[in-house]
C-alpha cells in the first residue's frame, strides 16, 4: 500500500508488531512504521469487531489505536517508534489493567 | 372552546417523557412540550443507577416509592422492549457504595441504620462488608478499598436507551412531541390551560409541569410552589472496555456497552455547566484507588450538569389547589423512578388523584405555616 | 527554544505550531510578550509543514516549493524567545483561561493572560459506504505519510473527491515516483456556473497559475473521471475494490488504497472549549468561531488564528497569526493601537485579497449533498459505528438535533468526540428538514479535548473544595 521512495538520514529502529520484527525510521510514528511494513489494520473495532486502520494520520480520528508496550488505546499516528517497542493489534474494547 | 390536547406535559426530560408516555398509553391526547437541542437538561447527565439504598431518610414513603419502582422495572423493561425494540439493559444484581476510609464506612453504616430506624419504614436489606467480602464480588478492587455497603435491591440500566426508549414509546403511542416549545407563560382558561411558547400557544385540559429546575417559575403561574434548586454534579466517562464490573457502585459503574462512568460530585450554588478540573481530578483519583486497573484507561468525555433537588431530596408530586388540573412532578431520580412515573403517576394524573393518593409528596410539606 | 521548564503563567499562550501559531509566537515574543507555544506534535510545522525540520531532500523536492515556506517560519520561531513545548496536548481550558495539558506523561497547568488558538482545521468528513475499511484514508493522511515518513502510495491507488489538496497530493505522489490508477472527481458540474462570477479574482491571484499548471500536469499522466456522483469502498477485511457512478454507468475497479478528500473545515474543539461563539459559514459550509480580522472572538481573553478561524490556507494562516500577535500586544499594553495598525497594514491588505481570491475555490469545490449527508448502511460515526439509517429514522421521529441524537444513539460519543461525524450529522438534519445547518447547530463538545487517562486526570491538583464535593462523610 505504501513504499519508501527515499532513504532519509535517520537511524533505523526495530519494533515488534504482533511478535513480528519491523525495521522503521526513528522519526516514524507507529502508524507510519506499520504502513511501511504493509500492515493496514491496527485494531478491531469496539462495537462490531471489524478491522480498522489509521484514517487521518493527524490525531483526530482515533482509528489508529493499538496496544503499545502493554498499554491499550495509544494513538499510533501520534506515538513515535522507539527501538524495542512492542506493538500489538488491539482486539475490540479496552481491557482493565492494560 | 376545545383544547388542542387533553394534557400538555411541560419538559421533555426523563420525568416528563415517562409521564407523557404513561398518559398517551392511557388514551389521552398528549403534547410533550420541549425546548431545543441545546437546552440545559439534567436528564442527559445521570449515572444510570436504579438506586434504593440511600433513599428515604426523613420520608419512609420515598423509600417505599423507590423500592416499588425498582420492583416495577422488569415489567417496564419488557413493555418498552415490546413497543420499541429498545433494550434498556436493566440488571438488578445489588449495588455497592465503596469506601476508602473507616470514616466513610462509619458514615454509610450510620446513614443506613438511621433510614431503617424510622417509624413506618419497611427495613431495607443491606450489609456492611469488609475488603475481602467486597473483593469476592468485585475482584478488581484495590487495596485501599476498606469496605462497602451493599444492598441487593439496587440495579442499573442504560439511561441513554431509557431516554430514547421513552421518547420512542411516546411517539409510537400516538403522543405529540413539540420541540422548540419552551413555555414562556402558563394560564388557566375556559376550564383548561394555555401555555404560551416560543412557537405559539398550546391549549390543554390539564397541564403537567415536569420542567426540572424551571418548574418553580412555571409552577408559580398556576399556584404551585415547586421548591427545587439546581445542584451541580460532574462525571467522567471512559472509552469502552471489556466487561469487568458486574455490579453498579455509586461512583464507578460500567455500562452494558462498556464505557465506565466515574462520579460523582455534589456542589451547591454553582450554576455553571463548565467542568472543574479539581473535582474531576478528585473523582479520577478515587476511581483509580478503587479500581487500580483503570489508571491507564482513557477518559473520553466529562460533563457537569444540574440536578433537580428539592429541599428534602424527595420528589414533589402535587396538583394545584388554586388551579385544579395543573400538576407538578419533580425529582432527581428520573431513572430509578421511570416506571413509577409512567405506570403509577401518569394514571393518577389522568384521574386527578395525585394529591389524594400521594399526600406525602405534596408541596405543602415545605410550607412553613403547616403544622404537623 | 524547547524549554523543558515551562512557566506556570505567561502573557500569551499559543496553541498549535502550524503556520499561524509559529508566526504568532515569533511575532509576540519579538514584542516582549512572554509567550508559550504548546503543540501536540513532536516537531513544529502543523499539518501543512509537517516534518519540515526533518524531511529528506528528495521528499522536499516531491512536496514542492510551497512546502519550503515553512522553513522561514520555523527559523523565526527558533530565533525568538518563545517557550516552545512540543508533544504537549491541551485537553482543557477553564473559563478563566487556565490551560490543562499533557506533556511528557505528566499534566501541567498554565495560566495565560491571553490565549491564541491556532488549532487549524481537519478534512471534512467524507462518509461513503466502506470508508471504515483498512486501506481507505484521507488524502491528508497520505500526504502526512509522505512528509513524515517518505512513504508514497503504491499498488492500485485511487484518489476520490474534490478540492485543491486532492490535486496537490496527486502531483506530489507523481513527483515522488508513485503511481495513481484513477482520480474520481466528485466536483458537481453545476458548481462551475456558481463559481464563475468569482473566477476573475481568482485568476488575478498567484494561486491561479500554479493551480492550473498543477492540474494540467496531473491530468496528463493520470486517468481522471469527472462528474462522479456515487462512491463505495468494499473488500471485507480490507479495501479491495472501489465502485463509482458517473452518469448512469456504475464501474468497479480494483484498489489497494483509496484516498478521500472533500475540503478542509475549521476544527471546533478548542474554540468551543474556550467558550467562543460558533457560527455557520455558508460559503464554506462549515461551522467556525466568530472572529474579526484580528482573530478576536466573543471571549475577551481568547483569539483564533489560522484555518481554525475559517479556511484560508497556509499563507493567510501565517498572516492571521501575526495579526493576532500584534493585537495581543496591543491589548496587553505593549503597543498602542496606531502601532498595531501600522505593523499590520501589509498583512491585513494581503489577507483580504487572498481570502477574496479563495472564494472561487469555496464555491467550485462545495461537495455535493449526497457526499455531505450519508444514507442507508453507511457508517456515519466511525467510533460508535452508527449507521445512517438509524439516524434517519430518529430524525424522522422528530428528535431535537445533534445533541439529542448523540445521547440517544451514542453517535459522536466515542474517542474522536464527533470530529469525524459532527458535520455529517448536522447536514443530515438540515437536508431532512429543509433548513440551513445554522438552524440545526452542532454537537456540544465536552472536555477533554483529547482523551487523557484516569491517572493523568487524577494528577491534576485538587483541594478542599473537591474533597467536600466528592467524599461522602
Amino acid at each position: 500500500m505504501f513504499r519508501r521512495f527515499t532513504d532519509r538520514e535517520q537511524s533505523n529502529v526495530t519494533i515488534l508488531v504482533d511478535g513480528r520484527p519491523i525495521v522503521a525510521k526513528a522519526t516514524d510514528s507507529v502508524a507510519a512504521a506499520m504502513f511501511a511494513a504493509g500492515i493496514a489494520a491496527c485494531r478491531t473495532t469496539a462495537v462490531e469487531d471489524r478491522p480498522r486502520g489509521p484514517y487521518c494520520m493527524m490525531g483526530v480520528c482515533f482509528d489508529c489505536l493499538a496496544v503499545v508496550d502493554g498499554i491499550g488505546s495509544r494513538q499510533g499516528c501520534m506515538t513515535r517508534v522507539r527501538d524495542g517497542m512492542v506493538v500489538e493489534t488491539q482486539k475490540g474494547r479496552r481491557e482493565i489493567g492494560r | 372552546m376545545t383544547s388542542d390536547y387533553d394534557i400538555a406535559v411541560i419538559g421533555g426530560g426523563l420525568v416528563g417523557t415517562a409521564i407523557a408516555y404513561g398518559l398517551a398509553k392511557a388514551g389521552q391526547r398528549v403534547a410533550l412540550l420541549d425546548e431545543d437541542d441545546r437546552a440545559r437538561r439534567a436528564s442527559v447527565a445521570n449515572f444510570s443507577l436504579i438506586w434504593v439504598q440511600t433513599k428515604g431518610l426523613g420520608m419512609p414513603e420515598y423509600a417505599d416509592w423507590s423500592r416499588g419502582a425498582a420492583d416495577l422495572w422488569p415489567q417496564f423493561r419488557d413493555e418498552i422492549a415490546a413497543l420499541t425494540e429498545i433494550d434498556l439493559a436493566f440488571t438488578r444484581p445489588g449495588g455497592f457504595h465503596l469506601c476508602l476510609s473507616d470514616a466513610e464506612v462509619e458514615a454509610r453504616s450510620s446513614h443506613l441504620s438511621r433510614i431503617n430506624a424510622q417509624p413506618g419504614m419497611t427495613p431495607l436489606p443491606y450489609e456492611i462488608l469488609g475488603h475481602n467480602a467486597v473483593r469476592e464480588m468485585l475482584p478488581d478492587i484495590g487495596p485501599e478499598v476498606v469496605g462497602a455497603s451493599y444492598c441487593p435491591l439496587d440495579g442499573q440500566c442504560n439511561s441513554m436507551r431509557l431516554f430514547w426508549g421513552l421518547h420512542t414509546a411516546f411517539y409510537r403511542s400516538g403522543g405529540h412531541y413539540r420541540s422548540r416549545h419552551r413555555v414562556q407563560s402558563l394560564a388557566a382558561r375556559d376550564g383548561g390551560f394555555i401555555a404560551t411558547t416560543e412557537s405559539g400557544a398550546i391549549s390543554a385540559g390539564k397541564v403537567v409541569i415536569a420542567a426540572g429546575n424551571d418548574s418553580r417559575r412555571l409552577g408559580a403561574m398556576v399556584g404551585i410552589d415547586a421548591q427545587v434548586r439546581p445542584q451541580r454534579g460532574q462525571v467522567l466517562v471512559t472509552e469502552r472496555m471489556k466487561p469487568f464490573l458486574h455490579y453498579p457502585t455509586i461512583t464507578v459503574r460500567q455500562a452494558d456497552e462498556g464505557s465506565v462512568m466515574l462520579g460523582d460530585a455534589i456542589e451547591e450554588g454553582d450554576t455553571s455547566l463548565a467542568v472543574g478540573t479539581d473535582v474531576l481530578a478528585k473523582m479520577a483519583d478515587r476511581a483509580r484507588r478503587m479500581f487500580p486497573g483503570l489508571a491507564n484507561v482513557n477518559v473520553v468525555r466529562t460533563w457537569a450538569a444540574q440536578r433537580v433537588m428539592t429541599r428534602d431530596g424527595c420528589p414533589i408530586y402535587d396538583e394545584s389547589r388554586s388551579h385544579p388540573g395543573a400538576f407538578v412532578a419533580n425529582c432527581h431520580s428520573g431513572v430509578t423512578l421511570a416506571p413509577r412515573h409512567a405506570l403509577t403517576l401518569a394514571p393518577l394524573i389522568a384521574g386527578s388523584h395525585v394529591a389524594a393518593e400521594l399526600p406525602a409528596f405534596g408541596t405543602e410539606r415545605f410550607d412553613v405555616s403547616t403544622v404537623y | 527554544m524547547i524549554d523543558k521548564a515551562l512557566p506556570d503563567s505567561c502573557d500569551l499562550a499559543v496553541i498549535g505550531a502550524g503556520p499561524s501559531g509559529m508566526a504568532a509566537a515569533a511575532t509576540a515574543a519579538a514584542l516582549g510578550l512572554s509567550t508559550v507555544l504548546l503543540d501536540e506534535q513532536p516537531a513544529p510545522g502543523g499539518q501543512i509543514y509537517r516534518g519540515i525540520t526533518e524531511t529528506a531532500a528528495a521528499t522536499r523536492a516531491a512536496l514542492g516549493a510551497d512546502y519550503r515556506r515553512g522553513e522561514a517560519l520555523v527559523e523565526a520561531l527558533v530565533a525568538s524567545k518563545t517557550k516552545y513545548s512540543p508533544g504537549s496536548s491541551v485537553f482543557d481550558v477553564s473559563p478563566s483561561g487556565e490551560i490543562a495539558f499533557l506533556a511528557g506523561g505528566r499534566t501541567h497547568l498554565l495560566a495565560a493572560k491571553r490565549i491564541l488558538a491556532a488549532t487549524g482545521g481537519q478534512e471534512r468528513p467524507f462518509p461513503i459506504e466502506g470508508w471504515t475499511l483498512p486501506g481507505v484514508m484521507t488524502a491528508g493522511a497520505a500526504q502526512t505519510l509522505l512528509k513524515q515518513a517518505d512513504l508514497v502510495p503504491s499498488g492500485r491507488v485511487v484518489l476520490a473527491g474534490s478540492g485543491p489538496l486532492l490535486w496537490l497530493l496527486a502531483a506530489q505522489i507523481l513527483r515522488a515516483g508513485g503511481t495513481i490508477s484513477t482520480i474520481l472527481d466528485t466536483t458537481p458540474k453545476a458548481n462551475w456556473r456558481a463559481a464563475l462570477p468569482h473566477l476573475p479574482r481568482f485568476l488575478a491571484s498567484p494561486y491561479a497559475a500554479k493551480g492550473l499548471a498543477l492540474l494540467a500536469r496531473v491530468r496528463l499522466s493520470v486517468k481522471v473521471v469527472s462528474g462522479v456522483t456515487f462512491l463505495r469502498a468494499s473488500g471485507g477485511e480490507r479495501l479491495r475494490e472501489v465502485t463509482y457512478r458517473c452518469g448512469s454507468a456504475e464501474v468497479t475497479v480494483a484498489a489497494d488504497a483509496l484516498l478521500l478528500h472533500q475540503g478542509v473545515v475549521p476544527s471546533l474543539h478548542m474554540p468551543d472549549t474556550l467558550g467562543c461563539r460558533i457560527l455557520w459559514n455558508g460559503e464554506q459550509r462549515a461551522f467556525q468561531p466568530e472572529a474579526d480580522e484580528w482573530g478576536a472572538t466573543s471571549v475577551a481573553h481568547a483569539a483564533i488564528a489560522g484555518d481554525g478561524a475559517g479556511i484560508g490556507g497556509a499563507r493567510s494562516a501565517a498572516r492571521r497569526g501575526r495579526l493576532a500577535a500584534w493585537d495581543a500586544a496591543h491589548r496587553l499594553g505593549r503597543i498602542d493601537r496606531a502601532e498595531r495598525d501600522r505593523l499590520a497594514s501589509d498583512d491585513l491588505a494581503a489577507l483580504q485579497r487572498d481570502l477574496a481570491a479563495r472564494r472561487f475555490l469555496d464555491v467550485l469545490y462545495e461537495p455535493a449533498a449526497a457526499f455531505r449527508a450519508p444514507t442507508g448502511d453507511t457508517i456515519v460515526c466511525r467510533c460508535e459505528e452508527v449507521r445512517a439509517s438509524k439516524i434517519e429514522a430518529a430524525i424522522a421521529q422528530g428528535i431535537l438535533g445533534p445533541n439529542q441524537l448523540k445521547f440517544f444513539m451514542r453517535c459522536g460519543m466515542g474517542p474522536c468526540q464527533g470530529r469525524l461525524c459532527g458535520l455529517s450529522v448536522t447536514e443530515m438534519f438540515a437536508q431532512a428538514r429543509g433548513v440551513s445547518p445554522a438552524e440545526i447547530g452542532h454537537y456540544r463538545l465536552r472536555t477533554p479535548i483529547k482523551p487523557v487517562t484516569v491517572a493523568e486526570m487524577a494528577s491534576l491538583p485538587f483541594g478542599e473544595h473537591a474533597d467536600k464535593a466528592v467524599v461522602r462523610l
